[in-house]
């Protein structure tokens, strides 16, 4: 067993999709958690709550929500069927419903940490002369980078074990949509008590390794 | 000289205030609560008066009858602030560089940081981190860094409360002379009056917002007198 590539193919996949929902997950997450994090206005607790819900809902809920959304008779899918693309059963699916999912993670934890940077430091940079820019890539990034990579970490984690949301609008397409979680779910269905306990095996180790590192090093990063 | 009437409205009072101060030290005294540190933000430009202007010897820098409102990054105001905001993750002299590596300050206007803090016997603790240093220590090197950019007014904020009774004397003392070096309006916040009555060339005392009264220790008078009759004093 895990001999043949096509083993392989949901470790890669999994690996592929928790990157790329991470990558999109820190470039719409953090300007928003930062503008968030600053900011008031008004029905701001409605858009707050609105952000978390994928993360307290039963993932087949948020599954189902998708399918409204990106379904062949969705609001989004159809006009994409015109254009001829279909999302469901696809990888870019998976990827979707990974993002959905574990978006919460990385804008409570981004927030949090922007919020705990002194304004003071931003106010001081403003009356040296630094632009507003500057002063969020020299001061307010640098002091709030241990909470972003917790949830750097923490929604990688979840993207990766993502499994009800993905199930339902990307199915269990062996080679084109299983990912660890599906294929671990379904060996044991079937019986292949191997293949689960090897991915099981793989996940884990993973897992631990990552966690296990990024601790090490936020334990350096205290001022 | 620093010009500035400032109103703002607080959700438990309005602040309202009018001020001149030659190149002399201005002190705002007053306690917790009396709009002290919100007047120095209003001169920085970090918050937004609801009425008034802020002039430097004739250039305004905030009025609302002329819709002007210069940013902070654009007044340079030097601002010391209350537990000096150095930056934790930046070594002493990073901290000092950074006001001089800002596009909109002009290169001949700046001063050697390292002669800086030199001359306030910091120059040794140039590649510490500010948790590494004391409280007298992290004032001299905030100072530094304010005047790195030479700015024409500097701000402090409550700068001797973090400090213990000795290093408070000491850099009482230290200040003055930095006035005399520097001959730039300093307009300082304390609501310790050992402070106000050793560095106050004109002290305004405050409360709820309002001026409560005026005085000139070195000269050796003293006048109580109402907001509204404040412009017509000769300062």
């Amino acid at each position: 067993m895990f001999t043949h590539l096509t083993d392989w193919f949901p470790v890669l996949l999994s690996l592929r999709v928790a990157l790329i929902a991470v990558v999109i997950i820190t470039c719409l997450g953090l300007p928003l958690a930062r503008l968030m994090a600053r900011r008031e206005f008004y029905g701001k607790e409605f858009v707050e709550a609105a952000i978390t819900l994928p993360l307290v809902l039963p993932p087949s809920v948020v599954g189902y929500g998708l399918l409204v959304v990106i379904g062949k008779n969705g609001l989004l899918g159809k006009t994409l069927a015109g254009m001829g693309i279909s999302l469901v059963f696809t990888w870019y699916a998976v990827v979707l419903a990974a993002t959905v999912v574990a978006f919460p993670l990385m804008y409570q934890s981004a927030k949090a940490a922007f919020q705990s940077v002194d304004v003071n430091l931003e106010k001081a940079a403003r009356t040296l002369g630094a632009g507003e820019v500057r002063i969020f890539f020299t001061v307010t990034l640098p002091l709030a980078w241990p909470g972003i990579v917790a949830g750097l970490v923490l929604s990688f984690a979840r993207a990766l074990g993502e499994f009800g949301a993905t199930l339902m609008v990307a199915g269990n397409i062996p080679g084109q949509t299983q990912t660890i979680p599906t294929a671990i779910y379904f060996a044991v269905e079937s019986g292949k008590n191997e293949t689960a306990s090897t991915l099981v095996a793989i996940i884990t180790v993973f897992s631990f390794i990552v966690i296990f590192w990024v601790n090490r090093w936020a334990k350096k990063q205290k001022y | 000289m620093l010009e500035a009437h400032l109103t703002k409205k607080l959700w438990h009072f309005t602040l309202d205030v009018e001020f001149k101060v030659e190149n002399q030290i201005l002190l705002l005294w007053g306690h917790s609560g009396s709009g002290k540190t919100t007047i120095l933000h209003l001169l920085a430009g970090l918050l937004q008066p609801t009425a008034g202007f802020v002039k430097i010897k004739d250039r305004v820098l905030y009025s609302d009858m002329e819709k002007i409102n210069v940013s902070p990054q654009a007044r340079n105001f030097g601002y010391l602030f209350q537990e000096y905001a150095l930056f934790p993750h930046m070594t002493v002299r990073q901290n000092v560089l950074y006001g001089l590596k800002s596009k909109k300050r002009k290169q001949d206007s700046s001063t050697d940081p390292v002669e800086l803090l030199n001359s306030f016997g910091v120059g040794h603790l140039i590649d510490r981190y500010p948790r590494q240093l004391s409280g007298g220590e992290k004032q001299r090197v905030a100072l530094a860094r304010a005047l790195a950019v030479r700015p024409q007014v500097l701000l402090l904020d409550e700068p001797f409360s973090a400090l213990d009774k000795k290093t408070r004397v000491v850099l009482r003392q230290e200040l003055r002379k930095l006035h005399e070096q520097w001959q730039i309006p300093f307009v300082l916040v304390t609501h310790d009056e050992e402070d106000a009555s050793y560095l106050g060339d004109e002290i305004i005392s405050l409360e709820k917002g309002r001026v409560r009264d005026i005085k000139t220790p070195f000269a050796g008078h003293s006048k109580a007198v109402r907001t509204d009759s404040l412009a017509s004093l000769q300062m």
